[in-house]
């Protein structure tokens, strides 16, 4: 497809207004689907069953069958809703939303319509530089996820050019909450940070919930981006309309959205200034190439025929419910931020190293695992970052809190150097298992068998006689040499400062024989 | 109101994904204009001040506790289905885009 | 022995059983007879599974013969619905898109029908997908009348009445949206059930209407019909919209039946020209009969149940349209793919062209419309306010009297043919009974007569409060016995011998 021509981003910004509005769907982690009794596949313990495994008559529309509402996904709807400072609905209802798809097993998904559970909401979040924003929330409702296609035949793997596709309908029935920001104005240049922040700190307030897995990699929380431009008016002149949107689909990295957004405007940008007109429509965005391409625009084939569900009846929380869940809050991300700060103990810069890379959640789980916080922030803003971004995905994706744990006790204990830690997160991140199975399956650990390491000292101090003379004169950086000698024959596998310690004391001891 | 043309029949058709033939829209457009005149007879009392009714006996907060239930087993699962490769189902090429 | 076997109620039929005198396997053997002889005339099965029947009573007897304490239908026939999934016997809703389908799973009261020891004969005809008032939507041919083979047994349910019309069956289950139970029964001589909304699980009747689908007894004797609900009804966690609490028995009822003090209303709006005469007399008498009885009968108004056809073909098409969405290729039923190949799209609608009948083809597109972006306010939201205004017109009636009292359907049996290019008159034989299901409230029909015209069944349909079917039961079962005694017999006793029927029609059908 022809690459869009795209403005450069400041001068963007110079001739528009960007207005953003998020769509984030959430995977709840609850033991069963929305409207079946069948396992979750959102839950960990059925992540990655055998297709066609997780079904419920329900889940494959079969005839004769019928939806019934998993109160712990309403329960955890409402939680979420109050975490979002929305207003929870004293009654609202499920709707039918039409359209055939053949991934959707009833031909229609059940979904909430003009009776969301939750809404006017508003969300604090805080951007790299220090900038705070207050997201406004429309709405958050409750409905099901479908099942997945896979497209086989053709190159890609894609839709296009695929012979057929293959159904499995796991994942559907899925509880999911869809939380719809209103018009976000304000953001200017940082707009595409303050997407990538938003979607951040939701899934901050999800994982504190601990109502959903939130893992971006296996979809547990996807993004739609909503992007307009609005050309800025001259002084004096009564403010410009909003521009057309488009919907960005497929985002599913805290990195894609802040790229998605921002080539967007870009896009949108280069298309306006030559006078062009932009097409209301879906754009799917392409990790691979960093760019959009046109979906189907919103046409009458978006009549989706809403009427309320006449299998379900009205959800009506109880006040008395309302409160208890309100009061059973975790606290909001920002005022917890604050509070990690103090007790971490860390600097505005390391503190803020931490927030920008999207890794408090895991700084603070890698803490609760028992790491002390300055080796929780070392790894995950280090070595774990590096990786992420040469692997283009979020670092959560690669290794998990108690993994880092693990490993930051491993080097704690002398087991391992960093350097060898740093080969073992590889390890972990490929798959191969725990820090220690990486261990034990690599053979990295520390040497910490000093006749092993004596052998090798006497070995290089017996090849290197002018240093051993000069570390008996008393020049003991001398000692240096050795040292790399001794660690290089060792493949790295040895504490240096132990090292240095034996090298002294044979060096002395040599002396004494020779 | 009632007006109804071949052009939004077809429409529907779309919508409904029936692969009506022509001259089943022909008769169906007839047949809709003519019902669709009876049926309108309920605007006569609806009107603002009466609240729908969706559901003939009032409940709410009917939930299901959150306990795995009986499920089918993947040979049930495809046991009815025109075309599956063992463990999913087949269809032929999508041309449309994903919703 | 046999014939004997097939004319008794399923209350008679269950007493012989527990006394030992009879064996479910006799019965259910007598009863798959009956169907081999006279089912070629009526076509009330689309299927029957006598291998499966038999050993199915063979345990019951069993069971009886080890000393197991057993309800009182144990080892008693049934007929089913064919809009009820069965586990492991093809199930269809009278449509080609089902063809062949075996669901995994069993409808609840088909469940609770197997727990109480009945045995499943087969599944019987219906319009496709309960679309209907004749049973000649049906894509595997039409059901006939066992009072006359040339008319039709009512519909959408026509397999069931007719089932236990032609004694193939004491009993069976229907389904009932806007008088598929009710008006089946009114034209073949038997009594119908539509209990309350929610009184009987809808888990695995394959909807049609979800607000207004309801399951209920096909039988040939009021008593008959309690014993059988009692089975059904219950609260089931897999339907949401099943009612929690528990039932009163509503054979107690039928037993203790006494109309003295009952206040029974004729709704005015529904005793009118545009009813046959002698469905007409026949009610009248019917209520002069209970007058006698000691009820009280009074003159109530519906003034909006005229409304409730148009809300009815409003509701239903639109939540029809979308319930009839699943049947699309790819999980079940019928695939068909375009010459040359296609897309799912395509597949999809190829398939959905085939395998809908006329019927359901007209309904799914009226339902679409009225639920289309601009129309929906006008159309589908304001059926769901005439719906509110039936619920309003049953609760200030019901504020006046016990149950109410209606003709069942506005003629007797048609012919086949008559009204199937002509959708709106068809539609007009659920004037009488549209209104319950529109308000959920429960509905019978009972046997009233003969019309003196044609000689052909007439029934009467009594309406009663949500949740007191026992009403509907005790004035039902007053009825019967004043019109049995009166008639010094079941005037199903009346119906014309079917074995000469069969050489008739076949005779007819050559000319």
């Amino acid at each position: 497809m022809a690459r869009a021509e795209l403005m450069d981003f400041d001068e963007a910004l110079e001739l528009f207004e960007p207005v953003i509005g998020l769509e984030v769907h959430v995977e709840l982690n609850t033991r069963t689907k929305m409207f079946s009794p069948a396992p979750n596949p959102a839950n960990s313990e059925f992540h990655g069953a055998e297709p066609n495994t997780l079904v419920a008559p329900v889940d494959l529309g079969l005839p004769g069958s019928l939806p019934v509402v998993n109160g712990e996904a309403v329960r955890n709807s409402i939680s979420l809703g109050l975490a979002l400072g929305c207003s929870i609905a004293e009654s609202c209802r499920f709707a039918r939303k039409n359209y055939f798809y053949p991934d959707l097993a009833k031909n229609y998904q059940i979904s909430q319509y003009d009776e969301p559970i939750a809404f006017e909401g508003s969300v604090e979040v805080e951007l790299e530089n220090g900038r705070v924003f207050q997201v406004p929330i429309e709405r958050a409702h409750m409905e099901e996820d479908a099942g997945k296609l896979t497209h086989v035949g053709g190159s890609t793997g894609r839709i296009h050019g695929a012979e057929y596709s293959l159904v499995d309908y796991n994942r559907a029935g899925v509880p999911l909450v869809e939380i719809v920001t209103k018009p976000i104005f304000g953001g200017e240049a940082d707009a595409p940070a303050l997407a990538r922040a938003y979607v951040s700190t939701i899934r901050d307030i999800v994982i504190s919930l601990g109502i959903s897995e939130a893992r971006m990699e296996r979809g547990n929380l996807r993004c739609d981006a909503n992007v307009s431009l609005r050309r800025r008016a001259a002084a004096g002149e009564p403010a410009e309309p909003l521009g057309t949107r488009t919907e960005t689909k497929n985002v599913n990295s805290f990195r894609s959205i802040e790229r998605a957004v921002r080539h967007e405007i870009q896009r949108q940008a280069a298309i306006l200034a030559k006078g062009g007109t932009i097409t209301q429509e879906t754009r799917h965005w392409h990790e691979d190439t960093g760019t959009t391409s046109p979906g189907r625009p919103k046409s009458d084939a978006d009549d989706y025929r809403y009427f309320p569900e006449p299998d379900l009846l009205p959800v009506v929380p109880s006040r008395e419910l309302v409160e208890e869940l309100r009061a059973a809050l975790p606290e909001p991300p920002a005022a917890r931020r604050r509070r990690l700060k103090a007790e971490w103990g860390f600097t505005d810069l390391e503190f803020q190293g931490v927030v920008n890379g999207g890794l408090l959640v895991e700084v603070a789980e890698t803490v609760a695992a028992g790491a002390t916080p300055a080796a929780a922030r070392k790894w995950w803003t280090g070595e774990l970052s590096r990786l992420a971004n040469a692997r283009e995905t979020d670092a959560a994706s690669l290794v998990t809190p108690a993994d880092v744990a693990e490993l930051a006790a491993l080097v704690e204990a002398g087991t391992l150097t960093d350097r060898l830690a740093r080969q073992v997160l590889e390890g972990v991140a490929d798959g191969e298992g725990s820090p220690q199975q990486v261990v034990d399956a690599r053979g990295l650990a520390v040497v910490s068998d000093d006749g092993a390491l004596v052998a090798a000292i006497d070995e290089a101090l017996a090849s290197q006689p002018d240093v051993l003379a000069k570390i008996r004169d008393g020049k003991v950086q001398a000692a240096g040499a050795v040292i790399g000698a001794v660690m290089k024959a060792m493949q790295g596998k040895a504490d240096a400062a132990r090292v240095r310690e034996l090298v002294l004391e044979r060096a002395a001891s040599t002396g004494a024989d020779a | 109101m009632s007006e109804i043309n071949a052009e939004q029949v077809a429409h529907l058709a779309n919508l409904a994904r029936i692969a009506l033939t022509e001259e089943e829209i022909e008769h169906l457009t007839a047949e809709l204009g003519q019902i669709m005149q009876a049926v309108e007879k309920v605007s006569e009392v609806a009107t603002p001040d009466v609240p729908p009714t969706s559901h003939p006996i009032p409940m709410q907060n009917v939930f299901r506790d959150d306990v795995v239930g009986d499920i089918l087993t993947v040979e049930q699962a495809l046991s009815g289905a025109p075309e599956s490769d063992g463990s999913r189902f087949v269809v032929s090429a999508i041309l449309g885009e994903e919703q | 022995m046999s014939e004997h076997l097939i004319r008794l109620t399923a209350a008679q039929l269950g007493e012989r059983l527990a006394s030992g005198d009879v064996s479910s396997v006799e019965a259910t053997r007598a009863h798959l007879d009956r169907i081999a002889a006279v089912d070629g005339a009526v076509h009330a099965f689309l299927h029957v599974d006598g291998e499966r029947a038999l050993d199915t009573a063979a345990d019951i007897d069993r069971r009886r013969a080890a000393g197991e304490e057993l309800g009182p239908l144990a080892g008693v026939p049934i007929a089913i619905k064919d809009v009820l999934v069965t586990e492991g016997m093809p199930s269809t809703a009278g449509s080609r898109i089902l063809e062949g389908w075996v669901p995994p799973y069993d409808a609840t009261p088909v469940r609770r029908v197997r727990e109480a020891g009945m045995v499943v004969l087969g599944k019987t005809n219906m319009d496709e997908f309960a679309m209907g008032s004749s049973t000649e939507h049906s894509a595997y041919g039409p059901t006939y009348n066992p009072w006359d083979l040339e008319r039709i047994p009512g519909g959408s349910g026509g397999g069931s009445a007719a089932s236990v019309a032609a004694f193939e069956a004491p009993v069976a289950l229907g389904s009932d949206t806007g008088g598929s139970i009710r008006q089946p029964a009114h034209v073949t001589g038997t009594v119908g059930v539509k209990p309350t909304y929610g009184a009987v699980s809808r888990y695995g009747s394959i909807a049609l209407a979800s607000s207004l689908d309801q399951v209920g007894p096909v039988t040939r004797t009021v008593l008959d019909a309690a014993l059988l609900q009692d089975v059904i009804a219950g609260h089931d966690p897999r339907d949401s919209t099943s009612i929690p609490e528990a039932w009163p028995s509503m054979a107690d009822a039928v037993r203790r039946a006494d109309v003295a003090g009952l206040r029974i209303g004729v709704v005015k709006e529904l005793d009118s020209d545009g009813f046959q005469s002698g469905v007409r007399s026949r009610f009248h008498e019917a209520l002069e009969l209970l007058e006698r009885g000691g009820a009280e009968i009074v003159e109530v108004s519906a003034p909006h149940f005229e409304y409730s056809i148009a809300a009815y073909y409003l509701i239903l098409p639109a939540e029809a349209s979308s319930n009839l969405a699943k049947f699309d290729s790819v999980r079940f039923g019928l695939r068909v793919t375009p010459e040359g190949g296609g897309t799912v799209e395509q597949v999809m609608g190829a398939t959905r062209e085939a395998g809908f009948g006329p019927e359901v083809k007209r309904r799914i597109i009226l339902g679409t419309y009225a639920l289309s972006a601009g129309y929906y306010d006008a159309y589908y939201g304001s059926a769901q306010k005439v719906r509110t205004l039936v619920q309003r017109d049953f609760d200030a009636a019901f504020a006046k009297v016990d149950v109410l009292a209606t003709p069942t359907a506005p003629t007797t049996a048609f012919k086949l043919g008559e009204k199937l290019d002509d959708p709106l008159a068809m539609y007009l034989n659920d004037i009488a009974t549209i209104p319950a299901n529109l308000a959920g409230v429960p509905g019978i029909s009972v046997p009233a007569g003969l019309a003196p015209e044609d000689g052909l069944p007439v029934g009467i349909q009594f309406l009663a409060p949500a949740r007191e079917d026992a009403r509907l039961y005790n004035v039902g079962g007053a009825l019967e016995r004043l019109l049995v005694e009166q008639w010094g017999g079941p005037l199903l006793d009346r119906a014309p011998d079917l074995s000469s029927h069969e050489m008739a029609a076949a005779e007819e059908g050559v000319v």
